[in-house]
């Protein structure tokens, strides 16, 4: 694959002109009384600073020490994963899907960039890519190999393309070697791309 | 619409790259046009699929040039000018002028957790029993709608089975336009690989998309 791809959907104007015009916007919307700049502190800070994987890590953790709570997730994750104080915008429909060593599953947007923001917060710039995009669906398992997940042919691999309001949350399978561990230890293995099913769960010898 | 922004099987975009750190954003403007993007939203000047109709509907050589947060910028640039909200001499200046259009309400910072965790339901409730259940075979209809649609290219006109019945969703064909919610079941549906993409497809794959009930029709395949 040749590198003429590298960066350029990442920031293509030059940053400054971006800067002045992001900043005359800002300012309008607040001289006309329609943001309060606070408001918009908030909402950054809550998804920099508060909600992210480590939410999905818990809801997964749980799910492999406590076989009633895998019972509920799977059956009715919108209500598991609020019982555990995860909930609210872009999470209001969710459904968890489980790896098994017959299936994985991988969650992709092809239409714009959905993504179960309470248990993952906001998405890798690699989700939103038009790369991801468009070949998740098509070459699931190109895309996987190139995050060093190589699947035997006999896996069938399931790739959820969020088009509605349903927000997926991978369940990944649990590495060998942790029996009886916590759940606050189970967590630590948890990655935000085996949550998207585009890795897998750390081995305890990796960590 | 037929826009640039349904990827779903394009080829030409190269591997997919992992990203150079773990930053939510890059740069304090990608910071603000988030903000900005959400609070405007929340003051139900327009909902969640007129914002994503407004980024749909770039001009397609520039959405591919552009990153993600310049994407957003131009969709709210757009729909605080269609909603007659602010005008494009504003927009040029960055200086208010007299008049505009007030939305319903403004987001304050002591409402922003709260309307975070409420969230907004799309679900309704159900006024008719499905028309599909699960394990039936369906068809996605061949349709090329000009207005928005969630119905991705590369599922049109092929077979799959219905894998889940969702819920009574708001119709976004219709929400995107300001043509009320409209509900509608929604189903996630299995297409194989080889009926997407045929002898090209990767061994033993599907892809499972969330389809409005019209947009599928029975099939007996």
């Amino acid at each position: 694959m040749d590198d003429d791809h590298s960066d350029h959907h990442h920031s293509a104007a030059p940053t400054t002109e971006l800067e002045e015009r992001v900043r005359r916007l800002e300012t309008l919307l607040v001289e006309k009384g329609l943001v309060d700049p606070a408001a918009i502190d908030r909402l950054i800070d809550t998804y920099e600073n508060k909600v992210g994987p480590r939410n999905g890590a818990k809801v997964v953790a749980k799910a492999w020490a406590d076989p009633d709570y895998r019972s509920r997730l799977l059956a009715d994750a919108t209500a598991a994963i609020a019982s555990l104080g995860f909930s609210g915008r872009q999470g209001e429909h969710m459904v968890a899907v489980e790896n098994t060593p017959e299936t994985h599953n991988l969650v992709v947007c092809t239409l714009c960039s959905c993504y179960p923001w309470p248990v993952l917060g906001l998405p890798p710039v690699w989700y939103k890519s038009p790369a991801y995009r468009s070949r998740a669906v098509s070459e699931p398992r190109a895309v996987l190999a190139e995050f060093g997940v190589d699947l035997p042919d006999s896996v069938q691999v399931d790739v959820w393309d969020s088009t509605a309001e349903i927000r997926y949350l991978v369940i990944p399978m649990r590495p060998a070697g942790t029996e009886g561990w916590s759940e606050d230890q189970l967590a630590g293995l948890v990655t935000r791309d085996s949550m998207i099913g585009a890795g897998l769960a750390n081995s305890p010898e990796a960590r | 619409m037929n826009g640039i922004h349904d990827l779903g099987g394009m080829h030409g975009f190269g591997p997919v790259r992992k990203d150079a750190d773990e930053e939510t954003f890059h740069g304090e403007w990608e910071r603000r046009v988030f903000g900005l993007t959400l609070a405007m939203g929340a003051t139900g000047a327009w909902n969640l699929d007129m914002s994503r109709h407004a980024r749909e509907r770039m001009d397609p050589a520039d959405y591919l040039r552009s990153s993600y947060y310049e994407i957003w910028l131009a969709g709210l640039e757009r729909l605080l000018r269609e909603s007659g909200i602010v005008d494009e001499t504003e927009l040029q200046s960055g200086r208010p002028l007299a008049g505009g259009v007030r939305p319903p309400r403004i987001l304050k910072a002591d409402d922003v957790a709260g309307v975070l965790a409420r969230g907004a339901s799309c679900e309704r409730a159900s006024e008719s029993p499905a028309i599909f259940a699960v394990g039936d075979r369906v068809r996605a209809r061949n349709m090329h709608p000009a207005h928005h649609t969630r119905l991705p290219r590369y599922v049109r006109g092929r077979p799959g089975v219905i894998e889940r019945v969702q819920g009574r969703f708001v119709f976004p064909d219709a929400h995107a336009h300001g043509k009320g919610e409209s509900p509608q079941w929604c189903y996630s549906v299995r297409f194989a690989g080889r009926d997407l993409w045929g002898e090209d497809a990767e061994p033993q794959s599907s892809a499972l998309v969330d389809c409005w009930e019209s947009y599928l029709e029975a099939a007996d395949r």
